[in-house]
């Protein structure tokens, strides 16, 4: 007798049964012929807040990483103490084994999962862009990652890059991250690379380090110099140089333009999004309460550093031909951030979705964005946890808004890998390097997240995107000024479990539908001419084509449904719930008023159609998150492995 | 007076032209009567701009030796400049715009001048009759009559002349309420729920005064509209405290003791001079060419615009919850009835209504809520964000029952026959126009002005099937259901079709307009080919059959 709130309105409850299960947290609806199930993996819950008991019971809130906040309430004070202790520790593995990846078996054979852990291949990736060439070469000098155990066995160097200025300049460079090839321009040769901040404290310099940019530089003969941009605020930089670390100094390194772009670091991070998401849990807030907290938590102006990095990064290749030097302290977190907006503005691949995929793996996965620690997949300090990649996944979502026909995929598809992200269903993302990912044997044991998106792609597909069209090719130029290029609030993601705040018609996924049926007409229209063919052809035969004009009907018929949408007022006024719906001096025809009232209403079809509206339920089914049924429906028993609701 | 007396210099040549995104032209100026013209006669890419001097809002002008600029700011938002040589010239160009697009008389704007270039297929201004209304209306239910007591406007001067009010209630009586109405307002039909019988009115506030004056006739008409033993909502548009000092100056609202079986709900929607003040700022800020987020967002929350949305969205749903919800009868009313008042009851409508979502609908709407209500859009919309001067009437009331409209819109994006487009159309020719639907403060004036027999309407012209076919929503399928929009922070969005118009690219999202046409067309085109293929494949088989059958 669990009692799942819901949070926009106090008034609506539901009564459920509450289980708990080696990987997942799951409440059955009592009562009701749906038993409507929510179901939530530990690996998501972010954390577990114990309420004081009130005289219903006591509460629990439990908030998830992918922005889901369940609150509860336990009859039982134990009881709830009991599921509280078992959460806590279930929700903070210690141990890699213990995450669900390890359990989680879709069905497929080998075959099949060394199939998809194949399906991004960077080897591959770096020959699309045209290396190795005369410039560039791969270095198997961290071939036992000898050199950085944080970067992966084959890097892009310089070809005039040796193995000793390779290793002089990593012995410069924080944990030994020394510049490596990120994207290559085939046009103009031009090229991003990627390091760590050098250790160059007031005063050092490194020879080998010199020469090594030199060498970036010599591989562009467009250009006479490169630009090395530091991520971090100028103050941030400076103050590491007390502690031997810091920044280029212009005089030691021949040819080199410097500059500092100010993204702010792990820790401011993780503070805005915490106060953005204290905005999103407002209750009824007023238009200034949001607006004024969604300023205050400074998160769109992060968003937008870090998408001001990504265009200036691009327009220097793209427009000026000269390559780039990425840094930041560490260069795994703002450096992948910046290094990916800026290839994904330039290069029309990564906006398809196998590109999209392949950029991940390259800028984030290959070069060490240390998952584990970023999103807590392991207990471990909090003060490493930070929405990194979830930033970089929002400023391809404010590119989709500004550019609606480039993208390949919608948004479902940034949803849903932000949410496996932390749902360490698949091994992807697990560890912290692929070094640790290898020991772990890690694709041997469990199954690669591209191969079940690729597999449910016509779900993640864009409506609009069209390969011919001139947003699919060639650099995008995305405008600066926030009154040109408006950087919204993402409620899709951030407020994502409440449906009741999103459009309540789906343009993508109304005309996803269209598209199907466009299709399925396509295939009719073939059949039918060769028929019809046929049967002046030949005059006789007396085939029937019923079976095809059922097919139509029945696809009409999804149409409707998902037009029909579940949909009932929210509470616009605190007056109204006070006042009673009957005159209290009208004694006897009270109970004949009541009756009308109800018969209004249970007949009323957007009132019984409304059932599933605000239940906040995990709609991963990558099936059809609208409810409407207006997907293909491919075979149903395939995904009920994952972590879905499905709401039959 | 002749135009040609305020236009010094009628043309320049060498002038360049400069707009946002567009790379500057080089060509000649001509000031008409009503036009401001550049035209560029390249070779490659001939252009012309015209400009109604009545779509100017304000006009600057700086020097830099004898290179004269002048900055047109226009009332759809739009900043476009002018580089004139020649002091002189200058001078007078924007001496004779400035004349031009501020004259007073009504009589002396470009509808009365206007010739279309089009045939006439139906003329707009008898295309939305409210006979044609009640007809509609007496096919549902027999309570409601048509009274033509204020023929002569003398009842009401705001009002149109004829009105629909409850049956039981004669011309008499509503000659008595509309002196306890401000400005003769008396309650009148808005809206009708079939699916329920319920009603929605509207008035202005009554007279009620220090000493609690009542109205017999008053409360007579309005429990007319109820049904035995239900209450009613009054649904007032301003907060308590202003109501009560409304007392003050002779107006008022209903009290419990006279009206038992109504409740009163107090709703705080923002009078005009607040709103003029709000839009000002919000277009300043969609101005900032800064590239700072932070000023962008505080400015965003300081202009309260999204604010107003927010009010003015949940009064109207709250008004189409109690009729739709609650089954009891509405009726709204503010101070003088003839601004947040018909916000409310026409939002409403669109909420409740499906027919206010097709074009017609929608039309028929705007001329029943706004224009035969009385909407004073000639002083609301005499200028628009960027004038100076500081009149008291303006007000960008339209302004926001549009924003609001288009923010159902994006909630309910396959629920209305009309697009975006349509309504930056409306509020375009709201502020200027060579139409002379928007001209006049009221029916009265518009039959004063004779705007019928000297005018073109609006609706003449958009409901030409060629002009129809771009306000049409490709996604448009009819949905019968009551909308109920979220009015939560999070779901309500600035307009960038309206606020950021002239300062984003606007290629890209034009691409994916055309995209989403394209594919429902040839899903339309598809579906035809297979179904005539279908029809003939089946006549081609039951003659085979019948073959086989002899």
């Amino acid at each position: 007798n669990v009692r799942l709130l819901d949070r926009l309105s106090s008034r609506r409850a539901v009564v459920g049964t509450l289980y708990l299960t080696a990987t997942h947290v799951i409440f059955v609806e009592n009562g009701s012929e749906t038993r409507k199930e929510t179901w939530v993996l530990h690996s998501q819950i972010s954390s577990i807040e114990k309420q004081a008991t009130t005289a219903t019971g006591c509460p629990l809130l439990i908030r998830c990483k992918n922005f889901q906040v369940i609150q509860l309430v336990i009859p039982q004070e134990r009881d709830c103490h009991d599921v509280y202790i078992s959460l806590i520790r279930l929700a903070r593995p210690v141990k890699y084994e213990e995450l669900y990846c390890f359990s989680f078996n879709p069905k497929l054979d080998k075959k099949e999962r060394e199939q998809g852990w194949k399906l991004v291949d960077l080897n591959e990736e770096y020959n699309r862009m045209g290396v190795p060439n005369n410039y560039w070469q791969i270095s198997d000098v961290n071939r036992d990652y000898g050199v950085c155990d944080s970067y992966p066995t084959e890097v892009y160097v310089p070809k005039s890059a040796t193995a000793h200025i390779i290793v002089g300049s990593s012995k410069f460079r924080s944990r030994r991250r020394f510049p490596a090839l990120s994207y290559y321009c085939k046009s103009n040769n031009a090229s991003i690379c990627r390091s760590s901040q050098p250790l160059s404290g007031f005063s050092a310099r490194c020879l080998e380090d010199e020469q090594m940019l030199q060498a970036i530089r010599k591989a562009n003969p467009g250009s006479d110099f490169i630009y090395v941009v530091d991520t971090r605020p100028k103050l941030n930089a400076m103050a590491n140089r007390a502690a031997g670390k810091g920044y280029e100094n212009e005089d030691n390194y021949s040819n080199i333009k410097f500059q500092f772009i100010g993204i702010e670091n792990i820790h401011v991070m993780r503070n805005s999004l915490q106060k953005m998401l204290e905005v999103c849990e407002l209750k009824s807030p007023s238009m200034s309460d949001f607006l004024w907290g969604l300023e205050n938590s400074g998160w769109l102006k992060h968003i937008k550093a870090i998408m001001d990095a990504g265009i200036f990064i691009a327009k220097a290749v793209a427009e000026e031909g000269v390559s780039v030097l990425v840094h930041c302290s560490d260069g795994w977190d703002r450096t992948a951030q910046v290094c990916s907006v800026a290839s994904l503005l330039l290069d029309p691949y990564y906006r398809t979705m196998k590109g999209f995929m392949v950029l991940i793996e390259k800028d984030w996965v290959s070069f060490g964005h240390k998952f584990n620690h970023r999103y807590g997949n392991l207990d471990g300090d909090p003060k490493e946890i930070s929405p990194v990649i979830d930033q970089f996944i929002e400023c391809v979502w404010q590119l989709m808004e500004q550019f609606p026909c480039a993208f390949e995929f919608n948004e479902r598809f940034l949803i849903h890998i932000q949410h496996h992200i932390y749902s360490c269903q698949f091994g992807n993302f697990l560890c912290n390097s692929q070094k640790e990912r290898r020991e772990l044997k890690i694709k041997e044991r469990t199954y690669s997240l591209w191969a079940h998106l690729w597999k449910n792609r016509a779900d993640y597909l864009n409506p609009l995107y069209r390969p011919d069209h001139s947003q699919s090719q060639g650099t995008l130029h995305p405008q600066i000024a926030p009154c040109n290029f408006l950087y919204k609030f993402w409620s899709g993601m951030y407020n994502r479990f409440e449906k009741g705040l999103h459009p309540r018609q789906s343009v993508t996924d109304y005309l996803m539908a269209v598209k199907e049926e466009t299709q399925q007409l396509e295939e009719e229209l073939e059949v039918l001419q060769e028929r019809l063919a046929n049967l002046q052809k030949s005059q006789s035969g007396n085939n029937k084509v019923k079976s095809k004009q059922q097919d139509q009907s029945k696809q009409f018929g999804l149409y409707t449904s998902n037009n029909s949408l579940a949909n009932t007022p929210q509470e616009y006024s605190n007056d109204l719930k006070s006042f009673p719906s009957r005159s209290p001096s009208q004694g006897d025809e009270d109970s004949a008023l009541i009756l009308t009232q109800d018969n209004l209403k249970s007949s009323d079809p957007d009132l019984s159609a409304n059932s599933d509206q605000e239940s906040g339920v995990e709609d991963l089914s990558c099936r059809s998150p609208s409810g409407g049924g207006c997907l293909p429906s491919e075979d149903s028993g395939k995904d009920s492995d994952e972590a879905v609701f499905l709401a039959g | 007076m002749e135009f040609a007396e305020l236009i010094k210099t009628p043309r320049a040549d060498n002038v360049v032209l400069h707009r946002p995104f567009h790379l500057a032209v080089e060509g000649t100026l001509c000031l008409t009567g009503h036009h401001l013209i550049f035209s560029s006669r390249r070779q490659d890419n001939a252009e012309e701009l015209w400009l109604l001097h009545s779509h100017i809002d304000s006009i600057d002008k700086r020097f830099v030796g004898s290179l004269g600029t002048i900055v047109i700011k226009c009332k759809d938002l739009r900043i476009i400049q002018l580089d004139i040589p020649g002091m002189e010239e200058c001078l007078n160009i924007a001496s004779s715009i400035e004349a031009l697009s501020t004259l007073d008389s009504v009589t002396l704007m470009y509808p009365f001048f206007y010739r279309p270039m089009f045939e006439v297929l139906e003329d707009g201004w008898s295309s939305f009759l409210l006979e044609q209304e009640f007809e509609l209306l007496s096919s549902v239910t027999n309570e409601w009559r048509l009274s033509c007591v204020n023929k002569e406007f003398s009842v009401c001067p705001s009002y149109p002349p004829v009105v629909i009010v409850p049956k039981c209630v004669d011309d008499d009586a509503l000659r008595k309420v509309a002196l306890f109405r401000h400005g003769g307002r008396f309650p009148v039909l808005s809206y009708y729920h079939k699916k329920n019988g319920m009603a929605m009115l509207r008035s202005s506030q009554p007279l009620t005064g220090t000493n609690g004056r009542r109205c017999k006739e008053d409360e007579k008409l309005v429990n007319a509209t109820l049904r035995s033993g239900r209450r009613g909502f009054v649904i007032d548009t301003r907060p308590l405290h202003v109501a009560q000092q409304a007392r003050a100056k002779g107006g008022g609202f209903e009290q419990e003791v006279h009206y038992p079986q109504w409740r009163r709900i107090h709703k705080y929607i923002e009078r005009f001079n607040i709103l003029q003040e709000s839009f000002i700022k919000l277009v300043e800020a969609c101005n900032d060419q800064s590239h700072n987020m932070d000023r962008w967002l505080s400015k965003l929350e300081a202009s309260n615009w999204l604010t107003h949305i927010k009010e003015l969205l949940t009064a109207a749903c709250l008004a189409a919850q109690c009729i739709d919800r609650e089954g009891a009868s509405v009726l709204v009313h503010g101070s003088e009835g003839t601004d947040s008042t018909l916000q409310v009851t026409s939002l409403a409508q669109i909420i409740l209504d499906p027919r206010c979502r097709t074009i017609r609908g929608f039309e028929a709407l705007i001329v029943r809520e706004w224009l035969q209500a009385g909407h004073p859009f000639q002083q609301r919309c005499a200028q628009s964000a960027y004038s100076n001067s500081k009149q008291k009437w303006e007000a960008p009331v339209f302004l926001l029952f549009l924003d609001c409209v288009w923010q159902i819109h994006r909630q309910f994006a396959c629920s209305f026959e009309f697009n975006e487009q349509f309504l930056i159309m409306l509020f375009e020719h709201a502020y200027a126009s060579q139409f002379g639907t928007f001209l006049g403060n009221s029916e009265n004036e518009r039959a004063k002005l004779k705007l019928p027999q000297k005018t073109m309407s609006l609706w003449s012209w958009v409901n030409r099937p060629e002009e129809m076919s771009k306000f049409q929503n490709p996604l448009y399928e009819a949905n019968s259901l009551v909308i109920w929009p979220s009015v939560a922070p999070q779901s309500l969005q600035l307009w960038e079709g309206v606020f950021l118009r002239w300062n984003r690219p606007s290629k890209f999202l034009e691409e994916a307009e055309k995209e989403r046409i394209h594919i429902i067309k040839y899903n339309k085109e598809l579906q035809a080919k297979v179904n005539a293929l279908r029809r003939r494949l089946a006549e081609l088989e039951a003659q085979e059959e019948e073959e086989a059958q002899e």
